[in-house]
Formats: structure tokens, C-alpha cells, sequence
């Protein structure tokens, strides 16, 4: 279990706010920190792992105090044992793939991770290899790899795919839940993708400027049950048409385009980019196999 | 006349290496300072570094030559001790450290700022103290900056004129080095021996510098 009540000073987009970040996270748990950027998501991950100090409060895991504001206890982050990954990877550039791992590990068993996670990860090839050599998707599970060597108490993921094409992106979110599933390392994603925090997370925590503002399923956050609905789905908003009377909506759902009319009052409050449920209230849906 | 030659090379380089072997000492911490620390005196720490690319070499020769001295604070104090650093190898090592700063921490200051905050962060979470992480993840990717100080404060120090002459003068086999020789050579119009000391000085350094950049080639070659 880890608990985490902390105030931060923060010089954020919207003016200084005094942030108050409360929140635990059970262990095996997946979390994602949700919400716009500049809300302090990325800042919260940095105090959990000991890179940023917050002016008071604690963080505690597993009994185990890493900060108490009261008592003067601040563990540097060599002391906490996290597994950061970087939205910029951050692998050592003249280390190569299998050094870069091996850096991490200290004990003989940690070292005897290195072999395990490279093979889980689809290394094996790219063993030899330099980072500057890698594919953005190879580095970052280079970087995942190397996060998980030392067996953290938490992995904490700032934003690892953003960087990424749609296709790299499905596939290491895949890997993801794989890896998660299988370690059973409590972990916790700082992401603004729909899709990767409903296939990924246990539980969804709405950050919003300097508090987090609600915690619960992920599907129950982005399909509230006042809808109940027998069809939903999640899109995305690609184009808005008037076409008087109505107003013809393209949305982009998993990878098929979906296209919908609305009325204008209906249609007011989408906007391109945005995301919206499209949901079928009256009538059972049509299944049609495909060959 | 030939040993003479020879002692007086010989000195050359081996205040060179002295020199760039303690400038290295200095300047990789000294450049971390300039880098990481938010201090406020940072900025007078920094023109101080700086200062010897635009002061003459007689403006620091001097000063130095005059804190050597033991009519001064630091000279006597040196004295009482048996130390004499004007007119002596110490001293010339002294001086050529402090004009040649510049020329070590610059290039390592410059290829430590590019190096990403989070690849400090990312060896710091993997329980990596400051100093492992430097030695071992750091130092290694600013090679190409450590090189590029090394030769420059070499070449530098190898082509110094003014502080030596100020604080060294021109003993033979003690402070007399390849610049100087060829300027009293020059003076006793030796021509045939000017251009000994001139052309050595000039081919030892062209192959230095070469075999540097052709090094630099190959290892960036790797990497792209």
C-alpha cells in the first residue's frame, strides 16, 4: 500500500496554486494519473520518486517512510527504489542495450533479471546494439526493461508512449499489461490517452490543477451510468460539418471512422479533437460476422 | 646545442602534460559547478574562467610574477617554506594552469549542458549515487568534450609565450620552453635553429590535432 498525502508549491500555466495531492494506491494496483497537462500529474510522479521535494506532508509504502515533512525524513531516490521511465527514455547513449540493464543491477539475482526481462521484452536481437540505433518503440522498452531490473515497489511511467505512432503505441500497451500482469509491480501512468488508460488501468485518478479530483474505474469515469446505454463506444471527434439542419460528425473509433448526425444543439458542445461516447439507447445492435 | 634542443622539447611537452593533467582534475568539477549550481556568485565564477581568453598574457604574468615574489604575502609565506615558484618549473606549471582554464572547461561545460536532465534522473532512480553516475554514465558521453579540452589546453599550453616569459624567463632546462627558444634564437639571429624548434613545434601539434579529429570521425561514426 502507498500512501501519499503531500502540498506542493506549483508555478503552473494557470498562475501559482498550492497544490494538495492525497491518494493511496494498493499493491499490484495499475493507476493512471488523467488530466490535462500542466494539472501537476508529471510533478506528483517526480515527488513519489524522490526527483522533486514536496514542502510538507508524507509518502509512505509499505510502512516504509520515504517522506515526512514533520519528522525531516527525505529518502534520496537511490534509497527508494522506483522504476522511473522518462518520456524522453533517458538510456545511457554509449551503454548498449544489454549494459544499459545491467548498469541497474547490483545483486547476482538482480543481474539474473537482466537475461529474464530482455527476453520478455523482444530484446534479444537488439542485445549488442547502441541505443542511437533503436527505434523510438525499442528504446522505450529498453527503458521499461532497465525500470524493472531492480524489482521496484512502484513503476512509475511518465507519459512513455506519447512519443510514439498509434501502432507502436497498441503494441507496447499490450506488452504493458502483459509485464503487469505478470510482475505484479504496482504501477502508476501519467497518460492523456483514453484508449491507454481504459485497456491499461485498475483505476483512473482525474487530476485537475494542483488536486486530484476523483478516483474511480476507468469506465466508470468516461461512460457515466446515468447514460446506461446497451451499445457505448469511445471516438474521437475528427471533423464537425454543418449541413443545415443537422450537423454530420466524423469520429474515429479504435481504427474505423464512424459517422453520425446530430442536431445542432446536440453537436454544440463537441469540438474537433475532443472525445465523446457514442451510444445506442433503443435497439439492439447488429452483429455481422466477418469471414 | 643538440641536447640543448632536445631538453628544451622535452620541457615543452612536460609542462604541457602537467599542466593538462591537473586542468583535467579541475575542470571536470568546476564545469559541473558552472553547469548544475544555481548560486548566485556563479556568474563571477564564470567570468573569472573566462578572463584569460581576453587578458593578456602579460597582465596575468605579471600579477603572478609579483605574488611569487617574496616581497609579497604569499612569496614570503612560500619562502619561509622553501618554496620558490618564480623563475621555476612549479611556477610556470602554476601559471599555464590558470591561462589555460578556459581552454579545459569550456568545451566539457558546453558538452555536460547538453546532456538531459533526465539521463542524470533516470541513473539517480536506478540507486546510483552522484559520483557512480558521473564516472560511469556521464564522463563516458562527453568524451568528445573531455578530448576536445584535452588538446585545446595542450596545444594552448604548448603555444604560450607571454606568462612564461613574464614568471619563467629563460633558464635552459628549467623555464625555457620550445616559444621562447625561438624567439631568442630569432633575437641572436639563429635562423637555422628558429626553424628547428618552429617547424617541430608546428608538425607535432598538426599530427596531434589530426589524429584527434580522425579519432572523433571513427567514434561518431559508430554511433550515427
Amino acid at each position: 500500500m502507498i500512501i501519499v498525502n503531500i502540498t506542493k508549491y506549483l508555478d503552473t500555466a494557470e498562475g501559482k496554486i498550492n497544490a494538495h495531492f492525497e491518494l493511496s494506491i494498493h499493491n499490484g494496483e495499475f493507476l493512471t494519473l488523467f488530466g490535462p497537462s500542466g494539472a501537476g500529474k508529471t510533478t506528483l510522479m517526480r515527488m513519489i520518486a524522490g526527483l522533486e521535494k514536496p514542502d510538507s506532508g508524507i509518502i509512505e509504502i509499505d510502512g516504509e517512510v520515504w517522506f515526512d515533512s514533520s519528522r525531516r525524513i527525505n529518502l534520496p531516490p537511490q534509497k527508494r527504489n522506483v522504476g522511473f521511465v522518462f518520456q524522453d527514455y533517458a538510456l545511457f547513449p554509449t551503454m548498449s542495450v544489454r549494459e544499459n540493464l545491467l548498469f541497474a543491477a547490483e545483486s547476482p539475482e538482480e543481474r539474473a533479471n537482466v537475461a529474464e526481462l530482455i527476453e520478455l521484452v523482444e530484446l534479444s536481437q537488439l542485445a549488442e546494439r547502441l541505443p542511437a540505433t533503436l527505434s523510438g518503440g525499442q528504446k522505450q522498452r529498453v527503458a521499461l526493461a532497465r525500470a524493472l531490473v531492480r524489482r521496484p515497489k512502484i513503476l512509475l511511467l511518465d507519459e512513455p508512449l506519447s512519443a510514439l505512432d498509434s501502432s507502436m503505441r497498441q503494441k507496447l500497451q499490450d506488452e504493458l499489461s502483459l509485464l503487469h500482469s505478470r510482475l505484479d509491480i504496482t504501477t502508476l501512468l501519467v497518460s492523456h490517452d483514453i484508449a491507454e488508460t481504459v485497456k491499461l488501468s485498475d483505476r483512473l485518478a482525474q487530476v485537475e490543477t494542483g488536486h486530484i479530483k476523483r478516483i474511480c474505474p476507468p469506465m466508470e469515469f468516461f461512460s457515466p451510468q446515468t447514460l446506461s446505454g446497451k451499445l457505448q463506444l469511445i471516438g474521437e471527434v475528427l471533423k464537425i460539418e454543418e449541413d443545415f439542419p443537422a450537423v454530420i460528425v466524423t469520429l474515429l473509433v479504435g481504427s474505423s471512422i464512424v459517422r453520425t448526425v446530430l442536431s445542432s444543439n446536440e453537436a454544440s458542445e463537441l469540438r474537433v479533437g475532443g472525445h465523446a461516447i457514442i451510444s445506442t439507447k433503443a435497439f439492439n445492435p447488429i452483429l455481422i460476422p466477418l469471414p | 646545442m643538440e641536447t640543448e634542443f632536445l631538453s628544451t622539447m622535452v620541457l615543452t611537452f612536460k609542462l604541457a602534460a602537467v599542466t593538462t593533467a591537473i586542468l583535467l582534475v579541475i575542470a571536470i568539477p568546476l564545469a559541473s559547478f558552472l553547469v548544475f549550481s544555481r548560486m548566485r556568485f556563479k556568474s563571477v565564477l564564470e567570468t573569472i574562467v573566462s578572463m584569460p581568453l581576453v587578458l593578456p598574457p602579460s597582465v596575468l604574468g605579471f600579477y603572478l610574477l609579483l605574488a611569487f615574489s617574496p616581497a609579497s604575502l604569499i612569496g614570503s609565506f612560500l619562502t619561509e617554506h622553501g618554496i620558490r615558484l618564480a623563475f621555476s618549473f612549479e611556477g610556470l606549471v602554476i601559471g599555464s594552469v590558470l591561462f589555460s582554464l578556459p581552454f579545459m572547461v569550456h568545451p566539457i561545460q558546453s558538452a555536460l549542458s547538453q546532456v538531459p536532465p533526465s539521463i542524470f534522473e533516470a541513473a539517480y532512480t536506478l540507486g546510483k549515487s552522484k559520483i557512480e553516475t558521473m564516472g560511469r554514465v556521464i564522463l563516458p558521453s562527453i568524451r568528445h568534450g573531455l578530448i576536445s579540452g584535452i588538446v585545446l589546453a595542450f596545444a594552448h599550453t604548448v603555444g604560450e609565450f607571454g606568462v612564461i616569459l613574464m614568471i619563467g624567463g629563460n633558464i635552459p632546462g628549467e623555464t625555457r620552453v620550445a616559444s621562447i627558444a625561438i624567439y631568442d634564437e630569432v633575437e641572436s639571429l639563429n635562423y637555422a635553429m628558429a626553424h628547428q624548434y618552429a617547424l617541430t613545434l608546428f608538425a607535432v601539434t598538426f599530427a596531434i590535432l589530426l589524429l584527434v579529429y580522425t579519432l572523433n570521425k571513427k567514434s561518431l561514426g559508430n554511433i550515427r
